[in-house]
């Protein structure tokens, strides 16, 4: 079984079983991989959401549907609190990349602005929802319904809190190399979360109104 | 159903009452005194040889992946112990309950056994043992000096304990599920299921499957990214392979659960229509998804088995195994079919003849990789110089156990036989056959294999020995009836028969249960043996078997780094590469090693999620919110935590090392 | 190098002869395995092995069949691990000791090639034997050899499982009865089943493969019992506390006794109305055999559609409405067939009507039976929708 290797771990035509430098792995190395995988799987726990909400998107228990319930103006403007989230996320990802630490905190601090803004919409369109009657109990489209835009409510929700929690983190450490990391994470959180809206967005919303 | 009205919630106990206690059941308050006897008995042992600091210390906030492993294989060992005990009780009570005796279960007791013996065997016992395994060797194969993440690692064996320990908990307080271990609705909604029973099962289920499934991860990311230099993918050892594999299974599959448990805990909190009967709600989707979950999750069991005996037949035939690139193909083709076959769990469900097939022959599909796998071993074994020793032998007795079991596995894929053997006690013999020849044999070998890698002595052979006759004997008698059984068309989950001509078969499948509890005692008596003759047994080499992959190579136990210089690898068998060109193992250079520090956290999460599901399961709802703020605040202040790791000085490696030359050069 | 490659022949073809001769005599072993199995099993009770109906005899057939394809693999698999265990163990000096064979690609497209002709066979086989003995699929034969003729008509009977107990209600002569159901022999059976509260599985192993009876949905199981007999039948899904009495007796009777039993049930003098069907629901354990001269009209159709209390509202009704929201359009209007109906083209089992198509709306397997058809259940529904009495 001779095959080709990488000349360095030749000395000649003897082999090499240990490298003259140490391997070394830098702390962290393998945290993107790994949150990656995370996001993976938590982007499966939303496709099961979704196929829950697909199976009982008509089931409405004789109430309601989406045409009577669902407000896009509102959604529409909870829908942008997100993406503008994303982009200002984006902008303290720059800025932490120049290494100034106050600008980053800004924009951090605007984009949980930003994201409390979507909680709170949410919140409110629930709230609505539920004085109508339209409750998680009525039917399964509405248990799903809930259930599916409640748990990406609750994934922004854990997001702000990490938010906050970095930007404490941040102004104590500074932009030291493990909350580098740290906000990178969060930012793949963040734009993952994105990316999930627009498919709620397009799946439950616009779909659901417009046919 | 027939219950008693719920009472009504007290805002400090919630509904756990007094009653709650089984005072009325002789069985359990015997286990009850039993059960507090043992551990006082263990708890008094450890505070008198005041090795509470030690435990503490050295295990219960060790982040080393090797303790971790350890730690993971004993809590599965004593999961064991309690799923067994289930089973023999369910033996027992189906041997007797012919005709005019009742037995000595009443349904509801003997209902509650049959599901918590599933749960148990499948997510505290061949789970933890499966996970364990891989945690121990994953790194040693590919030379790393830990996982990836190793706090992440420390966390998830506490949840999976967290987990047992919430199942545990409703042996003596309330009651469990009564619902069999997938937990169906509409049996497992609150009308029908109104008890604290199916909370026990959600709640455990939840917190463990969150542990694993962050060990999934990590091992993913260590596998991908821990690779000691010159291990491509396609040198690494089939073991790794495997474990891969499940670790991708396990990432993509527990997802599913957690949503549908999630979901059913709506239901049955909330009142909420995914799973109910009326309002749009719809069971099925229920049964879809937890088999879209449960069947890769037999997948997640089985690969790892097929990976340690891959190891052992190449290792005991001193010979390279046969078709490296077949059987990783195999195991990745096992990986992407496990995905395609959810719907042969419910043939019988009222889906379409083409439904049916496409599914039963994706069934089907499966058992050419598996085939081919079996086949590989076998052209190992050609021309091999064959030692039996103790995992040979637990892999000769798989490779003649779970051929039966893929063959009736195989049958039950069709559907018109399905028809006439779902549920039937044919199946029951089935998944039995392929899960204690297959994953149980395959663990048992892998216990016996790497045990003298993990402790520095090899396994007591004759007390083995004697556990591999019962055990195998056991099965076939437990079993094998059971197949008949199927075949006469009797059912599974029954508490009580009328056919007193039934009555020999289950009273043979008894006696095979009494044979297998003779093999747990001869290995209880192994391990006991072994651990008393260490002198005897002792290994000082690091490679008992001669064996071929690196965890080989160091000593044994290895030390807390695994490795004083990280290995290249030019072959797929590392270690045999190595011996072969005449490796000398450096005895000078060494510096000081970068390691993770031990943390506390895990354990601190698990026993505040055990509060918290406990809170949930009885409805104390203060205590709920008290223990979801404590894991939110313990999880944020861990994060504050930002010295986590340390060097091991160099004198500290040179120290060890020079032992260990010392050792070798004693054996010459 | 030449040398290995010609060991690796002779090896591939000692095994090629050993297989194909192995297959042979595990034909034969299968046969001998088979018959010594089946006195064995059916000296017993086995109706599984040594049914009395056709649908269950083939499907019996099809088990011994699949072993028998199967076994032409395991056994040569079995044999060769037995014999390379004892020819290369450790103490057997003679044997070739050959420590870096690891390939042979002859070997490798054996290997796999092997289960792969298997199991097409296996899948041929499972494909059709699917689709001949769906139990959706009305039965086609009596026997191998005997046709059904062409003036008999199905007997229609409609199971319901209740906590635990079977309700068995015969539309075509208005009685009912709990626990005990009859078919004359030789007559195909038409099941149509549901369930009131949790899931059961219906199963007859003596006539047919078992069926789940699942709550709001429905199932169907066409059979036929060929000899007359008392036999056994139960539910085969747990279904809670009372689920080891949940059995019954299904009676094969001849064209005369048939009569006698449903004139038994007529003289019962009972009435299964909406008032005792809902007490009858109530949980209860070992129930006996209990006969209905009259059932409530339409009394399946609602059980299935959760509406026999007075006053609730029909899942029929309510899903009516469903598919007229999902258009967009007020009750009653017509309702066309939604955007998600693609995703249910798996299930064959509706007919092309608009309206059953509506209510398509899961993917493969997800189907709830029972939705799928609202046109099968309307006749009778608008029949009992007419009849005031049992509103």
């Amino acid at each position: 079984m001779s095959t080709t290797t990488p000349n360095a771990f030749y000395d000649g035509d003897r082999p090499l079983f240990h490298l003259p430098e140490e391997p070394h792995h830098p702390e962290g190395h393998s945290t993107m991989l790994g949150f990656w995988l995370y996001l993976m799987s938590d982007c499966l726990l939303f496709a099961a959401l979704f196929a829950m909400y697909a199976t009982a998107s008509h089931s409405y228990g004789g109430g309601p549907g989406q045409h009577q319930l669902f407000e896009l103006p509102l959604v529409a403007l909870n829908t942008t609190m997100l993406l503008l989230s994303s982009i200002t996320y984006g902008f303290a990802m720059l800025f932490m990349e120049q290494g100034k630490k106050g600008a980053t905190l800004a924009w951090l601090a605007i984009t949980g602005l930003f994201g409390a803004s979507f909680i709170g919409i949410e919140l409110y369109e629930f709230s609505h929802l539920i004085h109508e009657g339209a409750t998680p109990q009525s039917s399964a489209f509405l248990s799903s319904f809930f259930a599916l835009v409640g748990t990406h409510g609750l994934h922004v929700t854990v997001g702000l809190i990490w938010l906050v929690t970095l930007m404490v983190q941040v102004s104590k450490k500074g932009l030291i190399q493990a909350n580098k990391r740290r906000l990178m994470c969060l930012s793949m959180f963040w734009h993952f979360l994105d990316v999930v809206w627009i498919g709620v967005f397009t799946f439950v919303y616009l779909m659901g109104v417009a046919q | 159903m027939a219950h008693a009205p719920i009472p009504p919630t007290s805002p400090i106990f919630g509904r756990l009452t007094l009653d709650a206690l089984p005072f009325h059941e002789p069985i359990l308050v015997a286990t009850f005194i039993g059960v507090v006897c043992g551990a006082s008995v263990v708890l008094g042992l450890i505070t008198y040889f005041k090795w509470w600091g030690l435990l503490w210390r050295d295990w219960f906030t060790s982040i080393d992946h090797k303790k971790i492993g350890i730690m993971y294989m004993v809590l599965g060992l004593i999961m064991f112990l309690r799923g067994f005990a289930d089973a023999l009780m369910m033996r027992a009570q189906q041997a007797m309950a012919f005709g005019d005796n009742a037995g000595y279960l009443p349904p509801e007791h003997y209902n509650q056994i049959f599901t918590a013996h599933g749960v148990i065997m499948i997510f505290f016992v061949a789970m933890p043992l499966v996970t364990g395994l891989m945690n121990y060797v994953v790194p040693l194969q590919i030379g790393a000096r830990d996982v990836s993440f190793p706090f992440l690692n420390n966390f998830s064996f506490w949840m999976t304990t967290a987990g047992a320990v919430i199942t545990m908990i409703s042996l003596f307080i309330g009651e469990y599920a009564r619902t069999g271990w997938l937990a169906f609705p509409p049996l497992s909604d609150i009308n029908a299921s109104p008890g604290v029973g199916v909370d026990y099962y959600i709640w455990g289920l939840q917190i463990a499957g969150l542990g694993t499934l962050l060990s999934g991860v990590n091992l993913i990311a260590t596998i991908l990214r821990m690779r000691a230099p010159g291990m491509t993918m396609m040198k690494m050892p089939v073991f790794t392979w495997t474990a891969l594999c499940t670790n991708v299974l396990i990432v993509a599959a527990f997802p599913v659960l957690t949503v549908v448990l999630a979901l059913l805990s709506l239901d049955r909190y909330v009142g909420t229509q995914f799973f109910t009967n009326t309002l749009g709600g719809n069971p099925m989707m229920y049964v879809n998804m937890i088999w879209i979950w449960g069947h890769p999750e037999v997948y997640i069991l089985i690969l790892p088995a097929f990976g340690v005996f891959s190891e052992v037949v190449s290792t005991f035939s001193g010979k390279r195994l046969f078709g490296y690139s077949s059987m990783v193909y195999a195991t990745i083709v096992i990986t992407i079919l496990a995905y395609l076959v959810w719907l042969h769990h419910f043939f019988t469900m009222g889906s379409g003849a083409s439904v049916n097939s496409f599914f039963g022959i994706t069934t089907m599909i499966i058992s050419i990789p598996t085939g081919a796998k079996i086949f590989n071993w076998l052209f190992t074994m050609y021309r091999g110089r064959i030692r039996f020793e103790l995992p040979m032998m637990w892999t000769m007795a798989f490779m003649l156990t779970f051929v039966i079991g893929g063959m009736t596995g195989v049958l039950l894929a069709v559907p018109p036989a399905d028809f006439v053997l779902h549920n039937s006690l044919f199946l029951v013999a089935h998944f039995h056959n392929v899960i204690i020849g297959g994953v149980l044999f395959g663990m048992f070998a892998g216990i016996n294999y790497w045990w003298p890698k993990a402790f520095g002595f090899k396994l007591d052979q004759k007390w083995g020995k004697r556990s591999f006759w019962l055990w195998v004997a056991g099965f076939y008698f437990a079993f094998m009836p059971l197949y008949v059984l199927g075949l006469m068309g009797v059912t599974r989950r029954l508490q009580h028969f009328n056919d007193p001509s039934l009555q020999i078969w289950f009273e043979i499948a008894a006696f095979g249960a009494l044979l297998i509890a003779g093999g747990i005692a001869c290995m209880a008596m192994q391990f006991a043996v072994s651990i008393r003759d260490r002198k005897k047994n002792v290994d000082l080499t690091g490679d008992p078997w001669h064996g071929r992959t690196l965890e080989w190579s160091t000593s044994s136990p290895p030390p807390a780094y695994n490795f004083a210089f990280t290995p290249v690898i030019h072959d797929n068998d590392a270690w045999w590469d190595m011996k072969r060109r005449g490796y000398e193992r450096p005895t000078t250079g060494f510096e000081a090693i970068h390691m993770p520090k031990n943390t506390a956290a895990g354990i601190i999460l698990a026993g505040i999620s055990v509060a918290f599901g406990f809170a949930m399961i009885w409805h104390i709802w203060w205590l709920a919110a008290v223990s979801f703020a404590g894991l939110i605040a313990v999880g944020i202040g861990h994060t504050f935590n930002y010295d986590r790791d340390y060097h091991i000085p160099a004198e500290e490696v040179v120290a060890t090392e020079d032992a260990r030359t010392q050792a070798l050069a004693v054996q010459g | 190098m030449s040398n290995v490659a010609l060991h690796k022949r002779l090896l591939v073809r000692a095994i090629m002869t050993r297989i194909s001769f192995s297959g042979v005599r595990s034909r034969a072993l299968a046969v001998v395995a088979a018959a010594g199995l089946l006195p064995l099993v059916s000296g017993c009770s086995s109706a599984v092995l040594n049914p009395s109906g056709d649908v269950a005899a083939q499907q019996r057939d099809l088990i011994i069949i699949a072993t028998v394809l199967m076994l032409l693999i395991i056994i040569p698999v079995m044999v060769l691990t037995v014999l390379f265990a004892r020819k290369y163990r450790h103490q057997n000096e003679d044997a070739d000791y050959d420590p870096d064979w690891d390939h042979s690609t002859q070997l490798e497209l054996l290997i796999w090639s092997a289960p792969l002709l298997i199991i097409i066979c296996l899948g041929a086989v499972t494909w059709t034997s699917t689709h001949r003995l769906d139990p959706y699929r009305p039965v086609e034969r009596l026997q191998p050899g005997r046709q059904i003729a062409k003036d008999v008509k199905p007997l229609d009977v409609q199971v319901v499982s209740l906590d635990w107990k079977w309700l068995f209600i015969y539309p075509e002569y208005g009685i009912a009865t709990v626990n005990e159901v009859a078919a004359p022999v030789d007559r195909p059976i038409t099941f149509h089943l549901t369930s009131s509260n949790v899931m059961n599985a219906f199963y007859v192993p003596a006539l047919a493969g078992m069926i789940y009876t699942m709550p709001s949905m429905e199932t169907k199981l066409n059979a036929v019992i060929n000899k007359p007999g008392n036999y056994e039948g139960f539910s085969s899904n747990f279904s809670g506390d009372g689920f080891s009495h949940m059995d019954f007796r299904f009676h094969g009777l001849s064209e005369a006794g048939f009569k006698q039993w449903i004139g038994k049930a007529k003289q019962s003098g009972r009435a299964l109305d909406t008032a005792t069907y809902l007490k009858l629901e109530k949980p209860s354990e070992d129930v006996p055999v209990i006969r209905y001269s009259q059932v409530a009209p339409g009394l399946y159709d609602k059980v299935m559609n959760h509406c026999v209390a007075p006053g609730s509202r029909c899942m029929r009704d309510i899903m009516r409405a469903d598919a007229a929201t999902a258009a967009g359009k007020s009750e009653g209007e017509p309702s066309m067939p939604m955007h998600m109906e693609g995703a249910g083209h798996a299930g064959t089992r509706a007919q092309a009507e608009p309206e059953a198509r509506v209510m398509r709306l899961h993917g493969a397997g997800l189907t709830p039976p029972g939705r799928d058809a609202p046109q099968q259940m309307s006749a009778d529904a608008a029949r009992s929708q007419r009849d005031p009495a049992t509103l």
